[in-house]
């Protein structure tokens, strides 16, 4: 029996493993995130939807759960400390025009849908947070990383991930449902770690690297995903927030060896964090899309404009020139994996209702598709707007 | 000149300068994967530039062709205190004789009393070619002597 269940596991598990690698290949084909289509998969799979798994379902759980401690791990190690602490200096103003302006939609729309304080704190992440994985992929792709209005976005985005850290602990109480002492104990005990780290990682970032690092592949590997479960357990342990926990060791492991890190990391993440968004899609109800579907457009279009509002306003402030402003505002419009992220620990913790896993999948396919579809079509139509204003001759 | 250096948190660092000539920007961005991109920003519009990917091969062929030129004036320099020597950058041009053929049969040594101190060829630079050093048409020959001996040279190499 125990036999014939490792079978019909390792089956289920191929067989979606081999689906994500068909999806992933579409998305590259068409030049986009494969987050969205990952998120159809799940839908596709899951309850209510065509198939579904169950054999396999304990180890995707598992998986998705180290699937973010890695996505916020490989964060943490794209940055050093230094760059996070004159990133923020630079922009802290555009990054409160940016919390305020993309999380006051998601708090209103939870807020008249009846979802409660949980389900506000937890929308309003779903809709603040950009992707930074789509947005450099993005400006990449264009050739626009030589561009003035550049370093704006990429330190608006510097400081949304730093606002993570203190925000999950935040959400995380919030949704364990523990008041607002505890709430704010947390929130606390968190500041404070993020503190100590940039200290240690400004100060002794080589010592953390030289505790993980080895010349031996397979050591490091080891030492590396051993020390980032250990660190995220301890940091859910104290109601940090697992992910938190990851991203700060991220932070502290810096240079060549974060650099060797990253190379290693980078296929465990992806398949781990293909498991997480395919175990959101799993858990999320097909039937229950359309009655969001408008809520989600309406969020989606609102979003949109906020986010160009925010670049607009941050580019400008940079002295960058009018198209220069509307490349940075449509930059920022792409949401992905974070929002994915806030809205799955929301579902995990069962503090919000059915919809909101639905509206979470919509809003984020809605973004991850807008985004980079913005990004390329605002200067041409802008230079098209621009002519028929002022007819030629 | 003033290289002004923009970190861009979580790709690299953006290096750039402006040329004199032509209200233009050119520089580099030096990813932290290690690879490179050569940006130059256009001429309509100061804000955008061209961004080209270069492998690490390539970038350290377009580094060796700007620094081809270098070389010879620094070579040049260095033998200044010696009187009547200069360095001069000579080419195998297609069509020449010795596309093809070994060093030695230049006879370069003998013939003019210049030597051949350096090739570049594909932009790396082989230092003290041997005799048995076969010349292909595009390497550019770094050659030490004196004016009329280079002169000769220089005829050598188009004409044998």
């Amino acid at each position: 029996m125990v036999a014939h269940n490792t079978a019909l596991a390792l089956i289920q598990l191929g067989a979606v493993i081999f689906g994500l690698g068909l999806l992933g290949r579409v998305a590259a084909r068409i030049g986009m995130s494969p987050i969205p289509l990952y998120l159809i998969g799940g839908l596709i799979f899951g309850t209510g939807g065509l198939i579904e798994l169950q054999a396999a379902d304990d180890f995707i759980h598992l998986a998705s759960e180290i699937g973010v401690v890695l996505l916020l791990l490989l964060l943490g190690l794209e940055y050093s400390a230094s760059e996070l602490v004159t990133g923020m200096r630079r922009s802290w103003a555009a990054g409160l025009v940016d919390v305020v302006l993309n999380a006051t939609p998601g708090v209103v729309v939870a807020l008249v849908l009846g979802w409660g304080l949980a389900g506000a704190i937890a929308m309003a992440g779903v809709t603040y947070i950009s992707s930074s994985g789509i947005i450099a992929k993005v400006l990449n792709d264009l050739g626009r990383l030589g561009n003035r209005e550049t370093p704006t976005v990429l330190s608006i985005l510097v400081f949304e991930d730093l606002v993570m850290a203190g925000y999950l602990p935040v959400l995380t109480a919030v949704l364990a449902g523990a008041g607002f002492m505890a709430g704010m104990k947390t929130l606390g005990i968190a500041l404070l770690a993020i503190t100590v780290v940039l200290v240690i990682a400004l100060r002794y970032g080589r010592y953390v690297s030289m505790i993980v690092d080895s010349e031996d592949r397979e050591i490091f590997l080891l030492k590396l995903l051993g020390s980032a479960l250990l660190v995220a357990g301890v940091a859910s342990a104290v109601q940090v927030s697992a992910a938190v926990g990851a991203f700060l060791l991220g932070i502290a492991i810096s240079d060549s060896t974060a650099h060797a890190a990253t190379k290693i990391l980078e296929p465990l993440r992806d398949l781990f964090a293909a498991l997480f968004f395919v175990l959101f899609g799993l858990s999320t109800d097909p039937s229950s899309i359309p009655p969001v579907l408008g809520w989600a457009l309406l969020l989606a279009v609102v979003t949109i404009a906020t986010k160009i509002g925010t670049g607009w306003w941050a580019a400008k402030r940079a002295g960058a020139s009018r198209y220069g402003r509307a490349r940075a505002g449509t930059a920022l419009v792409a949401h992905g994996e974070f929002s994915i992220v806030i809205a799955g620990l929301a579902v995990a913790y069962g503090a919000v209702p059915d919809e909101f896993a639905a509206m979470a999948t919509t809003y984020v396919l809605l973004m991850a598709i807008a985004g980079p579809v913005a990004a390329r079509v605002v200067e041409p139509l802008l230079v098209w707007w621009d002519r028929k204003r002022v007819p030629a001759g | 000149m003033n290289v002004e250096v923009t970190p861009l948190p979580g790709i690299g660092v953006r290096k750039e300068f402006s040329v004199a000539r032509g209200r233009r920007r050119i520089g580099i961005i030096d990813h932290k994967d290690g690879s490179i991109d050569l940006i130059l920003s256009k001429s309509d519009n100061p804000d955008v530039t061209e961004q080209i990917p270069l492998s690490a091969h390539e970038a350290a062929v377009l580094a060796n062709l700007l620094g081809a030129p270098q070389l010879v004036a620094q070579l040049r320099e260095e033998h200044r205190e010696f009187d009547g020597v200069t360095t001069r950058q000579l080419q195998i041009r297609k069509g020449s004789p010795f596309d093809g053929r070994p060093l030695r049969d230049t006879e370069m040594r003998t013939r003019t009393k210049t030597s051949i101190v350096a090739v570049m060829r594909a932009g790396n630079p082989i230092p003290s070619p041997g005799p048995e050093f076969l010349f292909t048409a595009g390497d550019l020959l770094i050659v030490v002597g004196t004016t009329q001996g280079l002169d000769a040279a220089a005829a050598i190499l188009t004409d044998g």
